[in-house]
């Protein structure tokens, strides 16, 4: 087995289990743990695919702001201490989950990838900034995202505010 | 004037050796540094408020972290009989980690860093928002009130000073027109601090705040919160915190002197005597800020970021962006004094803008 083989499985498998403890710890605050720890394993596996850049991107983002702002969250939950009681909903999520899983699995395994010999990109900060702002690129979307932000904020600020 | 050799990038042999070598190198320079900036800030301080400041132990005190250290490792390690044994363990460790890890990226020779990425400063920001985690996690696994409402405002701060953080750090991204640290230094002939004087002081009050230094020091603020975030550690636990904090003011110190100071660079000297010099230089002004200002509220430090930090930092990004992309050659000589100029007359509107402590008390009373 080749490093990148076995960092792959030893990431995958940090992230699947950090995922189902995210799922099945009563502790509010162990599941926000648990979450940071499957938010990291997914930026080493961007990692090992030479995406450099996402994988930062992913850490930044995820672990640095979502994960800080759900924490935030939940220190302003009642009754932190008695922990997450289960809902009504565990048995329809759970079927829901499983056969969102399946489908998910079962049309990975039967797509015909199309798979390149080309080498990975050395660096791809300067592609991925090519791609978005140059030209007739991706821009347009890049700006709609940047105003889709700004109405979410001033509509936040606008629930927010003392009347 | 002598010249220094760079290390190359695998250099004791393969990339396995150079990480091992490296790493263990990058622990020791982090351990005897965070010991020196001890001795620096306990005499320092003292000197400040006309005291002496520990000087027993060894030739002028230097040997006080080694007798505090004997001494923690005697104390008994109490867990608090309803903490989270998980968490409480864990919370220091996920503290340290990604501390140590930022310097995996810092050159503090030419060359001698454990990775060149091309991603640095992105690599940077990333890895040292997850220390903030392992801080929240310790004021709250010791189900002590003070710690919490320490580890509150940690995350307040943190999400509010992030965002001038980075966006100082934008400005002198534009500059270099690279991500990798290695870039930013050689870019630095003229140390951005001059060409960068707005980015330079949003960045370095932002880093303030984020390793919790006076006068942002709320998350452990003593006279209210009996030491907030760490009140329920003791031991090597405790020890392992408060080597964090101290880790921290280093790291700051060596992100300041690599970003806007010119790093390893200078005449005659070698290139690591420059850095330490210019790391302690950073580290004494913290100190004389801190024996110098009150500490803030939270609303005040809050305000602080959001009202003043922020828009400068906007104004400094934009200006900066302009003359990148419309004067991309005029001369560094002709920039620097016109952004002196900009960033003088920027902060003292920004000021008279901002009223700290604007906070309406009254209306939030029942």
């Amino acid at each position: 087995m080749t490093a990148e083989a076995i960092a792959f499985w030893v990431l995958a498998a940090l992230a699947a289990a950090s995922a189902l403890g995210v799922v099945l710890t009563r502790n509010i605050v162990r599941m926000a743990a648990s979450l940071v720890i499957c938010f990291l394993a997914i930026a080493g596996l961007y990692a090992t695919l030479a995406a450099d850049f996402l994988a930062a991107a992913q850490v930044l983002i995820y672990v640095g702001a979502i994960s800080v702002l759900i924490i935030m969250a939940v220190m302003l939950t009642r009754e932190m201490e008695r922990g997450n009681r289960p809902g009504r909903f565990t048995w329809p999520a759970l079927a829901a989950a499983v056969l969102f899983t399946g489908t998910l699995v079962w049309a990975s395994l039967n797509t015909d990838w199309p798979l390149t010999d080309a080498p990975a990109p050395e660096a791809t900060v300067s592609g991925l900034g090519d791609l978005l702002f140059k030209g007739d690129s991706l821009v347009l979307v890049v700006e709609m995202s940047a105003l889709l932000i700004i109405a979410a904020i001033i509509g936040a600020i606008s629930i927010a505010r003392d009347k | 004037m002598p010249t220094y050799p760079a290390i190359s990038p695998d250099w004791p042999g393969n990339l396995w050796l150079h990480a091992l070598v490296i790493g263990v190198f990058l622990i020791a320079f982090l351990m005897v540094t965070v010991m020196t900036y001890i001795w620096i800030e306990r005499r320092g301080l003292g000197r400040f408020q006309a005291r002496l400041g520990p000087n027993r132990a060894g030739p002028l005190g230097l040997l006080q972290a080694f007798a505090d250290m004997i001494k923690i490792l005697t104390k008994e390690d109490i867990i608090p009989s309803r903490a989270d044994r998980l968490l409480f363990w864990l919370a220091p460790v996920a503290a340290f980690v990604p501390v140590v890890m930022v310097l995996a990226v810092i050159p503090l020779w030419p060359g001698l860093q454990l990775a060149d990425l091309n991603t640095g400063v992105l690599y940077i920001l990333a890895v040292s928002g997850i220390g903030t985690i392992g801080i929240f996690l310790s004021g709250y696994a010791g189900n002590n009130k003070y710690g919490l409402i320490g580890a509150m405002r940690e995350t307040a701060q943190l999400m509010s000073y992030e965002l001038p953080l980075m966006l100082a750090l934008l400005s002198v991204v534009i500059l270099t027109g690279s991500l990798s640290i290695t870039e930013l230094v050689a870019a630095q002939d003229v140390p951005f601090i001059l060409v960068q004087p707005l980015g330079f002081v949003v960045f370095f009050l932002a880093t303030l705040a984020e390793i919790n230094r006076s006068p942002f020091d709320l998350v452990e603020a003593d006279s209210e919160l009996a030491s907030g975030f760490n009140i329920e550690y003791s031991g090597m636990k405790f020890a392992l915190l408060y080597v964090v904090e101290y880790s921290e003011a280093v790291v700051a110190s060596v992100l300041v002197a690599t970003f806007f100071l010119g790093g390893w660079r200078g005449p005659l000297l070698p290139p690591v005597v420059w850095l330490l010099l210019k790391m302690v230089l950073v580290f004494f002004v913290i100190i004389w800020i801190r024996a110098t200002l009150p500490r803030l509220r939270i609303d005040q430090a809050l305000g602080f970021a959001w009202k003043y930090l922020l828009p400068i930092a906007l104004f400094n990004l934009v200006t900066t962006a302009l003359t990148a992309v419309f004067l991309p050659n005029l001369s560094v000589w002709v920039v620097a004094p016109i952004n002196i100029l900009l960033a003088a007359a920027a902060m003292v509107l920004g000021a008279r803008q901002f009223k700290p402590g604007h906070a309406n008390y009254e209306r939030l009373e029942p």
